[in-house]
């Protein structure tokens, strides 16, 4: 159980002067769900496509299940199922077919294709719609049909790039338990990416990654616990008398968003009473909570990771449709 | 407990590591050319508005030409050949000719739709993408085309069992050219953009310089010249032949208006043979120009 099967050392991405990918070095161990979490254009997806061979690396080295990425692509491919950030599903196709075409192409032997599928499509839940068209699936049930096709071929390592993006919540908390479903069935290592901070808290080690490089590693309350104690957060109608008023009362350096102050103490419970008997500025509301990974990042890096927009690309897709309808 | 081991006490003995990829990669011809197959019938209207066109151009051409070309001309009387009888083969190759390159170049759309990465990331060799999506391309355009041969009674075309057995092959040609065209213009292109352009500067002259619409006799020698350097023309020009081979016309007539290389008619095979070997070297571009990728 505690074998790495991926394992990187100083991997180096540039593209020409630009360096997305600046020497990562990462372990993952068998069984795992790793998150590898960070903003739009940190480096995410430039280092999943690295890992599954997808793209070169300029520098360092990574073996996945055990093989050299470089040196035999082949067979890593073989080992590693893929969730595309973009759709990558044939929508004319039904959902039984696209998984008989992917059983097809990764040599799932004849006589266990059946049974693979079928287990497959029961395990995520599709097991009804598998011979209706995916034009007419949902977002999240296309999706999971993207999980079952990566499992069909029994890898060892499942990589998803933003599996969730652009899901509704309810989506993808179903998604999280299908994850976890798979996982608890076949054993499989989860790799992931994701941008959505609530989500990593349901992996069981992360990798906090910003501008190409790995800024934090652990599981979900190691980190938490660099933040150390609680986060309390208030809005006043004058925050910057409130600032500064917090500074020289409670001796804490609040942090300020607008009309939001926030400050991180050892102990809220005992420190919101204080700050409600010593401020003589105006306070509107007051909150007190355990940090959340939102923190560890806001700490680590000195910015937040905002709900993220629709990618570029999704942009142009949804723009595209619009202008021209359904297309094919 | 890990994958390995999970997966381990089964049935077969299974091969853990390395797969056959020559093996797998002919799987993977099969599945690509199997899928064209299923969205081909899958798509309906597609293929309902694809034999409309070239009815349509029947109609239009062959009743509207007909009657001006009828007396004077090389068509018509005295027993010759009617316009609507000439055209009739040359709309056959037509549907032939658009229907394989657009059925190829939906790779293209792959592309812009995902689904190519699916394929591309599998554990195989690039060439069965090429082979699989030009087969696919080959496959339906024989179908299109042969379903025309229904509407030989309309226009006064007979044709015999031995004829329609002869044809298959010839379409079979002409398809796989054309469709190995498809591939290769689609493995250059990254994007829908260039569609257009290729529709205009490369179709449409390929289709009205083959010698489908109009003899490939008595032309401006500029003319002359890039009919013969049409591949179509290489796959139109038998398919005419021996379409019209039954329906009590003389062989002379056809073959005077057909394609002649310096005023000789080629034999049918060598015909056929240039169109295959065309098909063959494109392939091979293609093949060559997918492995580059990426």
């Amino acid at each position: 159980m505690s074998e790495a099967v991926i394992e990187a050392k100083g991997l180096v991405k540039k593209y020409g002067q630009l360096e997305a990918v600046r020497g990562i070095d990462l372990e993952v161990k068998q069984g795992e769900i790793f998150g590898f979490l960070g903003p739009n254009g940190a480096g995410k997806s430039t280092t999943i496509s690295m890992l599954c061979t997808l793209l070169k690396p300029t520098a360092g080295s990574a073996s996945v299940a055990g093989i050299d990425v470089m040196h035999d692509p082949a067979r890593v491919r073989q080992r590693i199922g893929l969730v595309f950030q973009d759709p990558s599903l044939d929508d004319q196709l039904t959902g039984r077919e696209n998984l008989e075409f992917h059983a097809f192409i990764y040599s799932v032997p004849a006589e266990h294709r059946r049974e693979r599928i079928d287990k497959m499509l029961e395990l995520l839940q599709l097991t009804d719609r598998a011979g209706s068209q995916v034009r007419t699936y949902s977002g999240g049930m296309k999706r999971r049909l993207e999980i079952a096709r990566g499992m069909l071929h029994e890898p060892q390592i499942l990589f998803l790039d933003e599996p969730t993006l652009g899901l509704d919540p309810q989506t993808r908390r179903n998604i999280w338990t299908h994850l976890n479903d798979l996982r608890a069935r076949t054993g499989v290592t989860i790799f992931m990416t994701t941008h959505y901070m609530d989500e990593a808290e349901y992996c069981d080690r992360i990798a906090i990654i910003d501008k190409g490089q790995i800024v934090a590693q652990g599981t979900p309350d190691q980190l938490k616990a660099m933040v150390g104690g609680d986060v309390v957060t208030m809005t006043s109608s004058k925050p910057e008398d409130a600032l500064e008023e917090i500074q020289k009362v409670l001796g804490v350096v609040p942090t300020r968003d607008d009309g939001t102050l926030r400050m991180e103490v050892q102990d809220g419970r005992k420190f919101v009473p204080r700050l409600v008997r010593e401020l003589t500025v105006p306070v509107d509301t007051i909150s007190l909570r355990r940090p959340s990974l939102d923190d560890v990042f806001l700490k680590l890096t000195g910015r937040a990771i905002r709900e993220e927009e629709a990618s570029d690309r999704e942009r142009m897709r949804a723009m595209a449709s619009r202008w021209m309808g359904r297309r094919r | 407990m890990s994958v390995e081991t999970a997966a381990a006490p089964k049935v077969a003995p299974r091969a853990p590591a390395p797969i056959d990829t020559r093996a797998a990669s002919l799987r993977a011809v099969y599945i690509i050319w199997y899928r064209d197959i299923l969205r081909y019938w899958r798509d309906r209207w597609r293929l309902v508005a694809s034999l409309a066109q070239p009815l349509l151009f029947l109609v239009v051409f062959g009743s509207g030409l007909s009657s001006s070309l009828g007396s004077g001309g090389v068509f018509g009387s005295r027993g010759g050949l009617s316009y609507i009888q000439f055209v009739f083969p040359g709309i056959i190759g037509m549907s032939i000719l658009f229907t394989s390159i657009f059925g190829a170049m939906s790779i293209v759309w792959d592309r812009e739709f995902g689904f190519l990465k699916e394929v591309l990331v599998a554990p195989i060799d690039r060439w069965a993408v090429a082979i699989g999506k030009a087969l696919g391309g080959t496959t339906q355009a024989m179908i299109q085309g042969l379903i025309l041969l229904v509407l030989a009674p309309f226009v006064g075309v007979k044709l015999s069992l031995l004829t329609i057995l002869a044809i298959v092959p010839l379409a079979a040609v002409l398809a796989f050219g054309l469709s190995a065209f498809g591939v290769m213009l689609a493995s250059m292109m990254k994007s829908l953009q260039g569609f257009q352009v290729v529709m205009n500067f490369l179709m449409m002259p390929m289709f009205f310089l083959s010698g489908a619409l109009f003899p490939l006799t008595n032309l401006p020698s500029w003319m002359t010249f890039l009919t013969r350097i049409d591949p179509a023309s290489y796959g139109i020009d038998p398919l005419r032949r021996v379409v019209l081979s039954d329906s009590g016309l003389s062989s002379a007539a056809i073959d005077r208006l057909g394609l002649t290389i310096n005023g000789q008619v080629l034999p049918i095979p060598l015909e056929a043979g240039i169109m295959l070997a065309f098909g063959v070297v494109l392939l091979g571009i293609a093949v060559v120009m997918f492995q580059r990728r990426d």
